[in-house]
């Protein structure tokens, strides 16, 4: 790689021991993609929770801590895996807590600021077209992509803390314009009027085309998609696919026509998705022993917007008794959404609103789903009903009324 | 080179030279989806390896599913002992790659050939990053 004279200073370990051992990492994984150079970053976004640490990753930071890390950009943080004042409640473990704890302290002290939300794009910070960014987890990553048109790579933790180090990563894939262009067509028939809708379609184009480089492009689309669509169906591509970025031709700013969208591209395959494909899908839930005694709106966070709409579905009506619903979102929505009354609705109705954490990340769930005997978990979220998978769920997706109707009605269908 | 039945080269490899026993899936992999992050089994129902144990092995995928997760979760199966000895993709993503590179792991991108049609779970083999290839050192399945 051709590093620059300040980047060669670093490696030779003239901004400290943290930032030498930060580009030795960034320089490894650039050569592995053959990257030829680092550029620059604006924004940081990494994940950071014990659970997906442990011990060996929180050790580490107290390393990168007593060699004086400083992270040199904003720096916000993830979804993490305990809302403290719920630890008792969940039977989470109390040790494990204090080490989240340890580890919220550790970051701040490095700089870090601990937002602890999956939807930054929504609420903390918008990149402009060609901006480059280091993120982490894949939704916001698609995200940023596909809808600002920034840069930027899935950025797993220590990446993303690598790039707040030294405000670079290594040059390859969505930093660079080749890999950004459509790869393939999927043509949108379907009505798409419910969130789960549009995660049910990033299922359906990401399962059968899974790989990073891939970059499907959607026409057709009937309408002008919402923020919270075009998050559902993003966070589903990158789960199911593992895909970095799409386009929708008219909607977002790399595809002003699908010509523009493929760049030179010959589409390798082109979808069509009807209503009956999502039928099919939504009929295609295994329901196991049929309970429904476990709701889950999260994965992503909740935006505002979702949670004012679930407080007008829930509105004087009461959860099932024995039927837990959760609800996860940011420190921001949440104060908001309690300032407008959102919030005291969905408790009215008997759900449990989590703060700063993800359904899927909490510490613990999957000692929490025998102790509760959950079996089958309910989700609008396409992709929480793919990511919990290890944690031996049986996962079903319904769209947000069924959802909401389940809860109280204590019928699954 | 003697006492080599068959031969894989790769596109791209990070880490050491390991050798091991093979496990062979015809599906993607994710460690948080689908790994019991506790014990080294991959525990996700209906996975086409749900109940292997990926502990040393050299284990071949043919994509890597999500997940930024992996960035960590590498280093820390590595702290607890229970990280496989290398990671062979045929497609992988940067997070699989940030999280091999920082447990110091072994991992490789593209193969010249599908593995399956050459190696099966229980075969003894060698990846060699340095010389990007894999090869069959000894047929046990």
């Amino acid at each position: 790689m051709r590093l620059t004279a300040e980047e060669q200073a670093m490696l030779r370990g003239e901004h400290g021991p943290a930032v030498k051992d930060a580009i030795e990492y960034l320089v490894r994984v650039g050569e592995f993609w053959g990257a030829e150079r680092l550029v620059p970053v604006t924004n940081v976004h990494m994940m950071g929770d014990i659970e997906i640490m442990g011990d060996g990753g929180l050790k580490w930071l107290e390393c990168a801590a007593e060699k004086k890390a400083r992270c040199a950009l904003n720096v916000t943080t993830n979804a993490r895996s305990f809302d403290f004042p719920l630890v008792e409640r969940l039977q989470q473990d109390a040790g494990e807590a204090a080490k989240e704890k340890k580890l919220i302290g550790l970051l701040q002290q490095m700089n870090v600021s601990t937002t602890d939300t999956c939807i930054n794009y929504q609420t903390l910070y918008q990149p402009h077209l060609g901006e480059r960014v280091a993120w982490g987890d894949t939704g916001t990553v698609i995200y940023a992509n596909s809808v600002f048109g920034a840069r930027s790579n899935f950025e797993s933790g220590p990446a993303a803390f690598a790039a707040a180090l030294t405000k670079r990563v290594p040059e390859y894939g969505f930093q660079l314009e080749r890999h950004r262009k459509g790869t393939f067509v999927v043509k949108l028939e379907a009505e798409l009027d419910d969130l789960a809708d549009w995660g049910a379609v990033g299922k359906l184009v990401g399962e059968p085309n899974q790989s990073y480089f891939q970059v499907p492009v959607f026409t057709g689309v009937k309408r002008a998609p919402s923020s919270d669509e075009l998050k559902h169906l993003g966070a589903s591509l990158a789960s199911y696919g593992s895909m970095g970025m799409f386009h929708m031709v008219g909607v977002t700013p790399e595809a002003p026509s699908l010509e523009a969208a493929l760049g030179g591209n010959t589409p390798h395959s082109e979808l069509t998705i009807g209503n009956a494909e999502l039928e099919r899908l939504y009929g295609g839930y295994d329901l196991g022993d049929g309970s429904c005694d476990l709701i889950v709106f999260s994965g992503p966070q909740l935006s505002l917007w979702e949670l004012k709409d679930l407080a007008e579905r829930f509105d004087g009506r009461r959860i099932k008794a024995g039927t837990q619903v959760f609800v996860t979102s940011s420190n921001g929505v949440l104060s908001a959404g309690r300032k407008l009354g959102y919030v005291q609705k969905l408790e009215q109705a008997g759900a449990t609103l989590m703060e700063g954490v993800c359904f899927y990340i909490l510490q613990n769930l999957s000692q929490m789903r025998t102790r509760n005997g959950w079996t089958n978990m309910i989700s609008n979220s396409a992709k929480i009903v793919n990511i919990i998978g290890a944690h031996r769920f049986n996962t079903i997706l319904r769209r947000t009324q069924d959802c909401v109707d389940i809860a109280v009605e204590g019928r699954l269908r | 080179m003697s006492g080599v039945i068959a031969r894989i080269e790769v596109e791209r490899a990070f880490g050491e030279t390991v050798e091991g026993e093979a496990v062979v899936s015809e599906e993607g992999f994710s460690p948080r989806y689908d790994l019991d992050r506790w014990s080294g089994v991959i525990t996700k129902p209906g996975h086409k390896l749900e109940g292997t144990q990926i502990k040393d092995k050299i284990c071949f995928f043919p994509t890597a599913k999500g997940g930024i997760a992996a960035g960590w979760a590498f280093y820390d199966i590595k702290c607890k002992g229970i990280a496989p000895k290398a990671l062979v993709f045929g497609v992988t993503n940067p997070v699989m790659v940030q999280g091999a590179v920082f447990a110091n792991m072994t991992i490789t991108e593209g193969w010249s050939r599908p593995p399956r049609e050459v190696i099966r779970t229980g075969d003894w083999v060698r990846v060699d990053p340095a010389r990007r290839v894999i090869e069959l050192l000894e047929r046990r399945a």
